[in-house]
C-alpha cells in the first residue's frame, strides 16, 4: 500500500490459539459458496500467476519490442490494449509486468512475514530480556510510516528488484512480529506446551513443532494482507522513480513518465496498468479477508 | 511559432585577431542596450504579476557558485550583469550595466564605462568598485568561497576601478572568449561593501540592481519579486512583480500551466505537453521553439573491459540509429537534431555531409549494424553480452533516450540493464568511475568550441570527462583550435578533433541535441526564446496583455 | 494509574533514542553526500579542497560520535540546528509545512470517519448480505487504488471538465478559508477515501465481534429496538478499536503522504522528507524522522492511556 499503514496489528488479527487450517475438498467448496468475493480474488490471483509463469507463451508480443511506426497507438485488433510511447504492446508489458509484481510481492511479503513470525514467536517463547529487546527494536521500526521506511532503504541501497524486495520487506517485519507475538504469548501458557517442556523438549523443537502450527492462521492472514500492499508499494516506489528500471516491464513504471504525460491523448497507457494494479491488490485483499473469516473460529460461528 | 536564431549568420566572432581587427577599425565599439522589441509591434501594457513554474529549487542564491536553471529563473530578475547576450540577435553581446566599452589594440585591456546613477535596491549608488569586487570574487575567490566558473577567467590578471564609472579588466594574454564570458548570465553584479563584510552573504540573501526587488522566498513553495521603481532603464520593468512557483512533479507542473495557475515554465517542456496545451487552450497558447545548447552524450568507462577496446566503443556508437531517433523521439521527448560535439547549425558545427562519414552517423543503418556486430566479434565480445547503463532520474529527456539506446543495443545482440539513480549518487558514481556506460550531458550558455570541446579532453585536463582516458592528440588539437585565428583554419581543427573523438577512438559521443520548447500563455509578451535556458531571464521587457 | 502513566512514558525514551541512532547511522551509509550534491548542479566541477572546506563548515569532518552528541545536545534543548541545504533553521522550515500537513491530516480523518463508521456498522449488521458485499467492495477498492493514480485522475478531471485547477500555493485557513479549502479538499478526499477503506473494515470487524457478546444478546432478548441496540451498545463498545485505528492512521498521515503531496504539489512534511533524503540533507532528515517517529510514539502513548482509563484490566498488566 503506497502510503498508509496496514490493518492494525493486534486488532484485525487477534490471538487465536486454537485456529487450524481446514483441509480437503469439502472445505474448499464451502469456501466458494460462503465467500464468493474471496473465491473471485483467488481466481484472479491464480490467473495472474499462471499468466506470469507462461508470459512468454501468453503475451502476444515481446514486451521489449519497439515499433516506432506504432507509437502511442490506441487499442486495436493487433494491440488489444494499445501501445506505449515506444510502440511497445501494453498488454504484453502488463503480462510480463506481472512477473515483477508477483515476484516482488511474494518475495517481500513472504520473507517479511516469515522473519517477523520467527522474531515474534521466538521472542514470545523465550520471554525475558530477549523479548524486551526484540520488542523495543520492533517499536523503533514500527514508528515509521511504511512508505518512509521503504523509501529510506531504497535511497540507501539503490534501485533494482532485489533491493526493492528488501525495502518492502523490512517495514513488514515489525508489524507481523507484533501480531504473532501476541498469538504466541497466548499459546505459551497452554497446558500442552507446558507438558512438552516438562517432557524435556528443546526450545527450538517446541517452537517449530507446537507453536508455529498454532499461529499459522494469523501468519497466513497477514501474509495475504501484505501481498496486496507489497504490490501497491512497489508501484508507488516505481512511480517515485525508486523501483525497477526500464526497459524491464513493471506495472508501477508503466504509470510513470510518458503514461502521465500522454494521459489525455493515450489514456490506455495509464488506465490499463492502473486497473491491473487495482485488480491484483483487490484480489489479495478479498482473499485475505475470506481467509481470515474462515480461519478464525470465533468469527466462523456467525 | 518562432524559431531561435541559429547563430549561423551572426556576424559576431570572438576569435582573437578577428575581434581585434574590428575593434581597431572602429576604435570604440559601443552598443546601447536594446530598448523595445521589434518583434512586438503592439503597445506594451504595464502592470500585473507574472507567475511562472520552476521545476526545482535553488541550492543557494549565489549565481557565482550555482550551475542550475533553478537558481537563474527566480534569482536573475533581481540582478544586473556587466554585459549580456541580446535575445533578439543572439549571439550578439550588448551592455547591461556597461554603457560602452573599448578593447585595446593588443587585446589585453578591456575598459568599460558604467551607467550613471544606477541604484541598488537599498537606494545606494552603484560604482565601478562593485563591479571590481564582483569579478574579484568570481576570478579570485577568497578561501571557502566557491566560484565554479573560475577557470574561464584564467587569462584575467586583475580588475581595476580607476574612477566611479570606469572598470578596467587587464588580461595576461589576449583571449577572445573573454567578452562573452563577461556576458555570462551567472555573473550577477554584487555590492562591494557587502562582499567585503561577508563574501558568502549572497548565498542566502538578495541585494542587486536588477529590475525586480526581492520580496519573499518560502522554501518548497514560491519566490516573489516586486517592481524596482528605481530601475536604471526608464519605464522598465513593465510588470508589477513576478511569482515563481516551485513545482517538482512534471504532471503537476503541466497542470499548473494548463489551469492558468502559472503562465509558463522557462526551462522547456516536452512535445506532448506542447500539443496538449495547444489542443486544450488553442490560441490562448503561443509556442516558441529553438535548438538548445544541450546534448545527451554516452559516457563510456574506458578503464573497464571490454570498453577499453576502441572497437567495442565504435560498435556501441555504430549500433545507434541517430537518424531514426531524430525522426521518432521528437514525438515524445524534447530532443531533435543529430549533431557532433557542437550544436548543429552553430558556426563551427560539422555539416551533415561530413558528419555522416563518422561511426554512428551513417545513413545506412543496416551496414552500420553489420559493422557493429563484426567489430564486437573481432574484439571477442560474445553475442548477448551483458553490461549496465546508468541513467539519471530525470524524466525529460533522459528516460526516453535511455530506453531508445538500450533498444538499439539490443538489436546488435547486446543485453543492457539500466540502472536509474538520483542525481546525487549518479554524479558521484560517474566521477568515481563506478560505472560501465552511462548517459551524460553537456549544457552551455553559448556556442563556443572552447566550452563544448572541453568535456572530451584528457581526464587530467578536464574534470568533466568521465571516460577516464588520456589522449595527447586531443589535447593538442584543442589548444591549436583555441589559438587559431582564422575561422576556416579553426573549423578544420575542430573537425579533426571531432573525428578523433567520435570516429577513430569513439571515447564518448553525443546522441541527440535538445530542442527547447516553450509553450506559454499568449498574454505573456515580450519574452523571446534563446538557445540556452540560462539566458534572457531578467524579465525586464516582459509584460502582460489584458484580456 | 500514575505509576502506569509514568512507566509508559519512560518506555518512550529508549524507543525515541533508538530511532535517533538508527536514522543517524543510516544516513551516513547512504552513498553521495550533501556537499557533493549541492555543488553538482547541472554538471559543475568543484575541486576537492572546496568540498572539504564546506564539509568542515557543516561539521561533517568531526568524528561520528561527536556529531551525534552535538546533535542530541541540540535536540534536548529543542534546537534542531540549520538545514544543510537551505541554511535556514530547521524549526522554521518544518513550521512552514506542518500547518498544511496537520490540516490535511485532520480533514482526511474527518472524511474517513464520516464514511467509515456508518458504512462499517451497516456492513456488520447486514453481514454476508449484498449490502455487506457492496460496502466491502467499495472499501477494498479504496485500498486497492494507488493514491497517485487517483490524484492524477482527479486533477485531469478538474482540468478537463471544469477547466479549473486548485491553487498551487498554501494559504492558511484563517487568512482565506475559501482559497485554503479549495486547495486542500481534493487531496483530503483522495486520502480520506483510502483511509476510510481501512477504518470501514476495522469498524465492521469490531462491531461484528461486539455483536456476539452476551450483553448484546441480552439487550436483544429484552426486545429493545434494534437500531438502539446497535448505536447504544454495540457501536459504543466497538469504538475503542476504531479509535485506535483512526488515531494511529492520523499520526502516520502527518509525515507519510509522500505521493499525494507530490501529485497535488503540496508543500507538506512528506515532500520535505523525500527532498531531504534526495538532497542528503542530514540534519533535516534526522529532525523529520524524529518528528514523524515521535508523533506515532506519542499517539500510541495517548491511546494506551485511553485504554487504561476505559479498561482497568490493562493497568494491572
Amino acid at each position: 500500500m503506497d502510503e498508509r499503514t496496514i490493518e492494525l496489528p493486534g486488532l484485525a488479527v487477534e490471538a487465536r490459539p486454537l485456529a487450524a487450517i481446514p483441509r480437503g475438498m469439502r472445505s474448499l467448496l464451502r469456501f466458494l459458496r460462503k465467500k464468493p468475493l474471496g473465491a473471485a480474488g483467488g481466481f484472479i490471483i491464480v490467473a495472474m500467476a499462471l499468466g506470469a509463469l507462461a508470459a512468454g507463451v501468453v503475451a502476444p508480443y515481446d514486451p521489449l519490442e519497439t515499433d516506432f511506426d506504432a507509437m502511442l497507438g490506441p487499442p486495436t485488433q493487433a494491440h488489444w490494449l494499445g501501445t506505449d510511447a515506444f510502440g511497445r504492446d501494453v498488454l504484453s508489458r502488463i503480462i510480463h509486468g506481472a512477473r515483477t509484481a508477483l515476484l516482488v510481492g511474494f518475495a517481500s511479503s513472504f520473507l517479511g512475514a516469515t522473519l517477523g513470525a520467527i522474531l515474534g514467536v521466538a521472542s514470545a517463547y523465550l520471554g525475558g530480556r530477549v523479548d524486551l529487546y526484540t520488542q523495543r527494536c520492533m517499536d523503533i521500526l514500527i514508528s515509521f510510516p511504511i512508505i518512509i521506511l521503504a523509501l529510506s532503504v531504497v535511497a540507501m541501497l539503490g534501485g533494482g528488484t532485489f533491493n526493492l524486495i528488501l525495502a518492502i520487506m523490512i517495514p513488514f517485519i515489525p508489524r507481523v512480529s507484533q501480531v504473532l507475538r501476541a498469538s504466541a504469548l497466548a499459546i505459551r501458557e497452554m497446558p500442552y506446551i507446558e507438558a512438552a517442556r516438562a517432557l524435556g523438549m528443546g526450545s527450538s523443537r517446541i517452537i517449530l513443532r507446537h507453536m508455529f502450527p498454532n499461529v499459522m492462521a494469523s501468519y497466513l492472514v497477514m501474509l495475504t494482507a501484505f501481498l496486496g500492499q507489497a504490490i501497491l508499494l512497489e508501484a508507488s516506489l516505481s512511480f517515485l522513480g525508486l523501483g525497477t528500471a526500464e526497459p524491464i516491464p513493471s506495472w508501477g513504471l508503466m504509470l510513470r513518465g510518458a503514461a502521465v504525460e500522454f494521459a489525455e491523448r493515450a489514456p490506455w497507457m495509464a488506465i490499463f496498468p492502473g486497473l491491473t494494479i487495482s485488480a491484483a491488490v483487490f484480489a489479495f485483499n478479498v482473499l485475505g479477508d475470506a481467509l481470515r473469516d474462515v480461519l478464525d473460529p470465533k468469527l466462523r460461528m456467525a | 511559432m518562432t524559431r531561435g536564431s541559429s547563430g549561423e549568420n551572426a556576424g559576431w566572432r570572438m576569435r582573437g585577431v578577428a575581434v581585434l581587427a574590428v575593434v581597431s577599425a572602429l576604435g570604440v565599439q559601443a552598443w546601447a542596450p536594446s530598448v523595445g522589441r521589434a518583434a512586438v509591434p503592439e503597445k506594451t501594457q504595464p502592470g500585473g504579476e507574472l507567475t511562472f513554474a520552476v521545476a526545482a529549487e535553488p541550492p543557494s542564491f549565489d549565481g557565482h557558485r550555482e550551475t542550475t536553471f533553478a537558481m537563474i529563473h527566480p534569482v536573475a530578475p533581481h540582478y544586473s550583469l556587466l554585459l549580456k547576450f541580446d535575445p533578439d540577435t543572439y549571439p550578439k553581446i550588448v551592455g547591461d550595466l556597461a554603457e560602452s566599452w573599448t578593447i585595446s589594440r593588443d587585446g589585453v585591456t578591456y575598459t568599460f564605462k558604467i551607467r550613471d546613477g544606477v541604484k541598488w535596491h537599498d537606494g545606494s549608488l552603484l560604482t565601478a568598485k562593485d563591479i571590481k569586487a564582483t569579478y574579484d570574487k568570481i576570478a579570485f575567490p577568497p578561501p571557502g568561497v566557491v566560484s565554479v566558473r573560475k577557470a574561464s577567467y584564467a587569462a584575467l590578471e586583475r580588475v581595476e576601478a580607476p574612477d566611479a564609472r570606469t572598470v578596467v579588466f587587464r588580461l595576461k594574454w589576449p583571449e577572445a572568449s573573454m567578452l562573452a564570458n563577461l556576458a555570462s548570465p551567472w555573473n550577477f553584479i554584487y555590492k562591494a561593501d557587502i562582499l567585503a563584510k561577508d563574501p558568502r552573504w549572497y548565498e542566502k540573501n538578495i541585494m542587486g540592481t536588477g529590475p525586480f526587488k526581492f520580496v519573499e522566498y518560502v522554501s518548497g513553495s514560491h519566490w516573489v519579486g516586486k517592481r524596482n521603481e528605481d530601475y536604471f532603464v526608464k519605464g522598465r520593468p513593465y510588470l508589477d512583480g513576478f511569482r515563481a512557483l516551485f513545482i517538482r512533479d512534471t504532471a503537476a507542473r503541466l497542470a499548473a500551466v494548463r489551469g492558468g495557475r502559472a503562465l509558463v515554465e522557462f526551462r522547456g517542456d516536452s512535445p506532448a505537453a506542447r500539443d496538449d496545451l495547444v489542443r486544450a487552450l488553442g490560441d490562448k497558447i503561443v509556442v516558441q521553439e529553438s535548438s538548445w545548447i544541450c546534448a545527451l552524450t554516452v559516457a563510456i568507462n574506458t578503464e573497464k573491459k571490454p570498453f577499453d577496446d576502441p572497437r567495442v566503443r565504435r560498435a556501441l556508437s555504430l549500433a545507434v540509429d541517430r537518424w531514426e531517433a531524430s525522426r521518432v523521439l521528437p514525438k515524445i521527448a524534447f530532443v531533435k537534431e543529430v549533431g557532433g560535439v557542437l550544436r548543429p547549425g552553430s558556426e563551427y558545427a560539422m555539416p551533415e555531409s561530413e558528419l555522416i562519414k563518422l561511426a554512428g552517423f551513417w545513413k545506412n543503418i543496416e551496414a552500420s549494424r553489420t559493422e557493429a556486430r563484426r567489430l564486437l566479434r573481432e574484439a571477442g565480445v560474445p553475442d548477448g553480452f551483458k553490461f549496465t547503463f546508468k541513467n539519471r532520474d530525470v524524466a525529460m529527456p533522459y528516460q526516453p533516450v535511455g530506453i531508445y539506446l538500450i533498444d538499439q543495443w539490443r538489436k546488435v545482440g547486446l543485453n543492457v540493464t539500466q540502472v536509474v539513480q538520483e542525481t546525487g549518487p549518479y554524479t558521484a558514481d560517474l566521477r568515481a568511475g563506478n560505472y560501465e556506460t552511462s548517459l551524460d550531458f553537456v549544457c552551455d550558455f553559448m556556442d563556443e568550441p572552447d566550452l563544448q570541446l572541453f568535456k572530451y579532453l584528457s581526464s587530467d585536463k578536464s574534470p568533466a570527462n568521465y571516460g577516464r582516458y588520456k589522449d595527447p592528440v586531443l589535447d593538442d588539437l584543442y589548444l591549436k583550435q583555441a589559438r587559431a585565428t582564422d575561422p576556416a583554419e579553426r573549423k578544420k581543427l575542430v573537425w579533426a578533433f571531432e573525428r578523433r573523438v567520435l570516429d577513430e577512438m569513439a571515447y564518448q559521443w553525443p546522441t541527440l541535441w535538445w530542442q527547447r520548447i516553450i509553450p506559454h500563455w499568449a498574454k505573456l509578451r515580450g519574452w523571446k526564446i534563446t538557445p540556452s535556458h540560462y539566458l534572457n531571464q531578467d524579465l525586464r521587457d516582459v509584460w502582460l496583455a489584458k484580456e | 494509574m500514575r505509576t502506569f502513566i509514568l512507566m509508559r512514558f519512560l518506555v518512550m525514551i529508549p524507543t525515541l533514542l533508538g530511532v535517533a541512532v538508527l536514522v543517524f547511522l543510516l544516513l551516513r551509509v547512504v552513498p553521495g553526500d550533501i556537499v557533493q550534491l549541492k555543488y553538482a548542479g547541472e554538471g559543475a566541477f568543484v575541486p576537492k579542497e572546496t568540498l572539504d572546506l564546506e564539509r568542515a563548515r557543516l561539521g561533517l569532518d568531526k568524528p561520528l560520535w561527536r556529531q551525534f552528541v552535538d546533535w542530541m545536545w541540540g535536540v534536548i534543548q529543542f534546537d534542531f540546528g540549520l538545514s544543510m541545504w537551505t541554511g535556514r533553521p530547521i524549526r522554521y522550515e518544518i513550521a512552514i509545512r506542518l500547518q498544511l500537513s496537520v490540516q490535511l491530516a485532520i480533514m482526511a480523518t474527518a472524511i474517513a470517519s464520516l464514511l467509515a463508521i456508518p458504512l462499517g456498522t451497516l456492513a456488520a449488521v447486514k453481514q454476508d448480505t449484498w449490502v455487506d458485499h457492496l460496502v466491502r467492495v467499495f472499501s477494498i477498492a479504496g485500498l486497492a487504488t494507488p493514491s497517485f493514480w487517483l490524484g492524477i485522475l482527479m486533477i485531469l478531471a478538474l482540468l478537463i471538465l471544469f477547466r479549473w485547477l486548485p491553487p498551487m500555493t498554501f494559504t492558511p485557513f484563517w487568512v482565506d478559508p475559501w482559497a485554503n479549502l479549495s486547495q486542500l479538499i481534493w487531496p483530503a478526499l483522495a486520502v480520506g477515501y483510502r483511509y476510510s477503506a481501512m477504518a470501514t473494515r476495522m469498524t465492521r470487524s469490531a462491531v461484528l465481534e461486539v455483536l456476539r457478546e452476551d450483553y448484546i444478546r441480552t439487550a436483544r432478548a429484552k426486545g429493545l429496538w434494534e437500531p438502539w441496540v446497535i448505536a447504544r451498545h454495540a457501536l459504543r463498545n466497538a469504538l475503542l478499536p476504531i479509535t485506535t485505528v483512526i488515531g494511529l492512521e492520523f499520526a502516520f498521515l502527518i509525515g507519510g503522504l509522500v505521493v499525494t503531496e507530490q501529485v497535488f504539489n503540496l508543500n507538506g512534511i512528506g515532500m520535505l522528507f523525500v527532498e531531504a533524503i534526495a538532497r542528503r540533507d542530514y540534519t533535516m532528515t534526522q529532525a523529520l524522522v524524529l518528528l514523524v517517529g515521535s508523533t506515532f510514539i506519542v499517539m500510541n502513548f495517548l491511546l494506551d492511556l485511553l485504554y487504561a482509563m476505559l479498561d482497568p484490566r490493562v493497568r494491572l498488566r
